[in-house]
C-alpha cells in the first residue's frame, strides 16, 4: 500500500481495484481494475450495460461501491468528498442541467460551486463549444447534441487534469460527432488525461491509446491498444503472379496459419520470422511477389472476440475477415 | 464546435489546480438554491396561496354581516375595529393547513426535483461536499418558508388596516395594545409560528430525500400533519395532545396575552425539535450515504 501515500500529483488519475457494485442479486460491476495514467487517452469499452456508467459513478463517489476502492490522483472520492474531486471533471450517462435557468446561469451556479475563478472561464468555455450565441436561451429547449456540449462545457470550467467522459458522442449527428472527436483529441493534446466511455468501436480507436473492455461487469482486457490489435494475431495479405502455386507454397511453410484465397489474393496467419522464411520460398519456387502486406486486427474484430468468448469463436473464427453483413449484424445488437 | 479553430485558448490548467485555492461556502450554494427558487413555477404557488388567504379572508368579512360576540374569539368580535385584528385571525385560520401545505410544496421538493431532472450528480461532481448540499438546501427551504409565513402575514395586515384602519386592538387577556406595539406583536406571533412551521419543512425534506419523488414527499408530509392533528380527537389519546407538532400551530398565542405568556412558546421549542432533530438527522445521513444513480 505505500503507492497509497503517492502525493496527489504523482499518483495516477484513475486507479480502481476490485471494484464490486451488486444491487440485490445483479452483479453490475464485477471487480474491475482500472489503471489510468497521465496522459492517457483511455478507452473504456464495452457493450451498452456492461456496467462502464456504474464504474465511472463509483469513481466520481457518486455511488458506493459494495467492495474494492478507487483512487482519483490517490484521493478515494468516498473518504475525501469533494476533495477527490479537485483537478476532475466530466459526466456520468448524459449531462443533467437546470432545464428552467438559460445555459449561462447554468454554468454560473456550476462555477460558484466550483470557486476559483471557474465564473471567468464561462465565455471562453462557451465560446469553445461555440454555444456563445445560445447561452441565453433556456436549457429546456436544448437539443440532445446542444446538451452534450454543454456537459463538456461545464467540464472545462474546472480546468481539469482529468477528464471522465460517459458516451459523450451518443446520440450526436454525424458532424457532431466529428466535432467531438476533434475537441477530445485537442483537449488530450493539451495534456488533459481522458477517461472515455464509448460502445462505439472507431471512436475508441480513433481516440484512444489505451483500453479497458468490459462484458458483464468484467474486465476482459486492459492495456495497450497497439498490443491488443497486435495480440489479435497478425494477419497478411499477399498478392502474387501465381496465386495457384503461392497458395500451394503456403501449404507447404511451417508457421502460416489459415492459408486462404480471397476476393483481393491470398491471406494467411503468420509470425513475422515464417513470414520472413515464406517470402524466401515463393522466390525459390519461382512465384513473384506483387504485394505482402500486415493486415492488424480491427478493434471491433477483437472486441467481439472478447466480449462473445468461445461461442462467438465458432462461427467467426476468421473474425479479421468478418463480413459486412455479420459486422452490421453485430453493431445492430451491440450499439441498439 | 470549435476544435478546428485556429489558435484555440488554453484550457488545461498549467499544472496546479485553479479552483483548489477557494473552495465554495455553503451560503454560496444557499444563494443558488434560492435562485433556483425564484425561477421555478412552484416556488410562486405556495407564495399565492400565503397571499390570496389573507385576502380572500378580508373580502369575506366584507360581505357578511357582522354581530357582537362572533365565533368566541376576541379578535373576531374586533374585526371591524381594528385592521390589526386581520392578520391575527388569518393566522390562526392559514396556520393549521395553508401555510403548512404551501411551505411544503417546496421543502418536499428541493432535493426530489433534483433526483427527477439528474441534477443532483451535476452538483455533486463539482467542489462541494454532500454535507454542504444538504445544509444549503435545507436552509433554502426553511428560508422559503419564513418568506411564505411573512409575506402572508403583511398581505393580512396591509389588507385588515386598509379595511379597518390602523387602531389599538384587544388581546386574548384583554388588555389593550396600542396600534404600533400591536403591529410588533403580530410579526413576533408569526416569527413564533416559524418553530412549528421550521419542524414541518424537516418532515417534507426528509421525505424529499427518503422518496427521491416530490409528489409523494408532498403528499406525505401532509399526510403526517393530518394524521397528528386527528390524533387528539380518538378518544384515549387525547393525553398525546401537548406533544404533537399540529397543537403547537397556536403557541404563538402566548404572545397576545398580558403578561405575555412564555410557556407555550418554550413548549413548542422542544417539541418541535422533537421532530425536526431526527428528520433532518436522518436525511442527513441518507443524504450522505445514498447513491446517486438516477439521470
Amino acid at each position: 500500500m505505500t503507492e497509497d501515500a503517492v502525493s496527489g500529483e504523482q499518483a495516477p488519475p484513475v486507479r480502481a481495484r476490485g471494484l464490486v457494485k451488486r444491487y440485490d442479486e445483479v452483479l453490475a460491476v464485477d471487480h474491475v481494475d482500472l489503471n489510468v495514467r497521465a496522459g492517457d487517452v483511455y478507452g473504456f469499452l464495452g457493450p451498452n450495460g456492461a456496467g462502464k456508467t456504474t464504474t465511472l459513478r463509483m469513481a466520481l463517489g457518486l455511488i458506493t461501491p459494495s467492495e474494492g476502492s478507487v483512487e482519483l490522483f490517490g484521493r478515494d472520492p468516498l473518504r475525501q468528498g469533494a476533495r477527490a474531486l479537485e483537478g476532475v471533471a466530466g459526466f456520468v450517462e448524459a449531462p443533467r442541467f437546470y432545464p428552467y435557468l438559460s445555459a449561462r446561469k447554468n454554468l454560473e451556479l456550476l462555477a460558484a460551486l466550483d470557486g476559483g475563478g471557474a465564473r471567468e472561464r464561462i465565455g471562453e468555455v462557451l465560446e469553445i463549444v461555440e454555444l456563445t450565441p445560445r447561452a441565453a436561451h433556456r436549457v429546456g429547449g436544448y437539443s440532445h447534441g446542444m446538451k452534450q456540449r454543454l456537459g463538456i462545457a461545464a467540464a472545462l470550467l474546472r480546468r481539469p487534469r482529468l477528464l471522465i467522459l460517459d458516451e459523450p458522442a451518443t446520440g450526436l449527428d454525424p458532424g457532431g460527432m466529428r466535432d467531438m472527436r476533434l475537441l477530445i483529441r485537442r483537449l488530450a493534446g493539451e495534456g488533459i488525461t481522458v477517461l472515455l466511455s464509448s460502445h462505439q468501436l472507431p471512436e475508441v480507436q480513433e481516440l484512444c491509446d489505451r483500453v479497458a473492455i468490459v462484458d458483464s461487469g468484467r474486465v476482459v482486457y486492459e492495456g495497450a491498444l497497439a498490443d491488443l490489435r497486435r495480440q489479435g494475431g497478425a494477419g497478411y495479405r499477399l498478392r502474387t503472379t501465381d496465386d495457384t502455386r503461392a497458395l500451394g507454397v503456403l501449404g507447404e511453410q511451417t508457421g502460416i496459419e489459415h492459408a486462404a484465397a480471397g476476393e483481393h489474393g491470398l491471406g494467411f496467419q503468420a509470425e513475422e520470422p515464417a513470414v520472413g522464411a515464406l517470402s524466401l520460398a515463393l522466390a525459390h519456387a519461382g512465384v513473384g511477389i506483387l504485394a505482402l502486406t500486415p493486415e492488424l486486427a480491427t478493434l471491433e474484430d477483437l472486441f467481439f472476440r472478447l466480449t462473445e468468448g468461445d461461442a462467438a469463436d465458432g462461427s467467426a473464427d476468421g473474425s479479421l475477415d468478418a463480413t459486412p453483413a455479420q459486422t452490421a449484424a453485430r453493431d445492430a445488437v451491440q450499439v441498439g | 464546435m470549435s476544435a478546428a479553430a485556429a489558435s484555440p485558448p488554453a484550457i488545461a490548467a498549467p499544472g496546479g489546480i485553479a479552483s483548489a485555492l477557494r473552495r465554495p461556502g455553503t451560503l454560496t450554494i444557499w444563494r443558488w438554491e434560492l435562485r433556483k427558487l425564484i425561477a421555478q413555477k412552484r416556488t410562486y404557488l405556495g407564495l399565492a396561496i400565503g397571499m390570496v388567504f389573507p385576502l380572500l379572508f378580508v373580502v369575506a368579512q366584507h360581505l357578511r354581516h357582522h354581530h357582537g360576540h362572533e365565533g368566541g374569539n376576541i379578535f373576531f368580535a374586533q374585526i371591524t375595529q381594528s385592521g390589526l385584528a386581520t392578520p391575527v385571525l388569518t393566522l390562526i385560520f392559514e396556520g393549521a393547513f395553508f401555510l403548512p401545505l404551501a411551505v411544503v410544496l417546496v421543502a418536499g421538493d428541493i432535493v426530489a426535483t433534483e433526483d427527477g431532472n439528474g441534477t443532483l450528480k451535476t452538483i455533486l461532481t463539482r467542489s462541494v461536499d454532500r454535507g454542504q448540499v444538504f445544509a444549503a438546501k435545507t436552509l433554502a427551504a426553511l428560508t422559503y418558508a419564513a418568506v411564505v409565513v411573512f409575506v402572508s402575514a403583511i398581505v393580512a395586515t396591509i389588507a385588515g388596516v386598509a379595511s379597518w384602519g390602523f387602531n389599538h386592538v384587544t388581546t386574548f387577556s384583554g388588555s389593550v395594545v396600542p396600534p404600533g406595539e400591536a403591529l410588533l406583536l403580530v410579526l413576533a406571533a408569526n416569527a413564533c409560528y416559524l418553530i412549528p412551521i421550521a419542524a414541518v419543512v424537516s418532515i417534507g425534506v426528509l421525505l424529499s430525500t427518503v422518496t427521491h419523488n416530490s409528489a409523494a414527499a408532498v403528499v406525505g408530509t401532509l399526510a403526517v400533519t393530518l394524521v397528528l392533528a386527528l390524533i387528539p380527537v380518538i378518544p384515549g389519546l387525547e393525553g398525546a395532545k401537548p406533544y404533537l407538532l399540529t397543537t403547537e400551530y397556536n403557541s404563538w398565542q402566548g404572545l397576545l396575552r398580558t403578561p405575555t405568556d412564555w410557556g407555550p412558546i418554550l413548549h413548542s421549542l422542544w417539541v418541535c425539535a422533537l421532530y425536526a432533530v431526527p428528520c433532518l438527522a436522518g436525511a442527513y445521513l441518507v443524504f450522505l450515504r445514498r447513491d446517486v444513480a438516477g439521470g
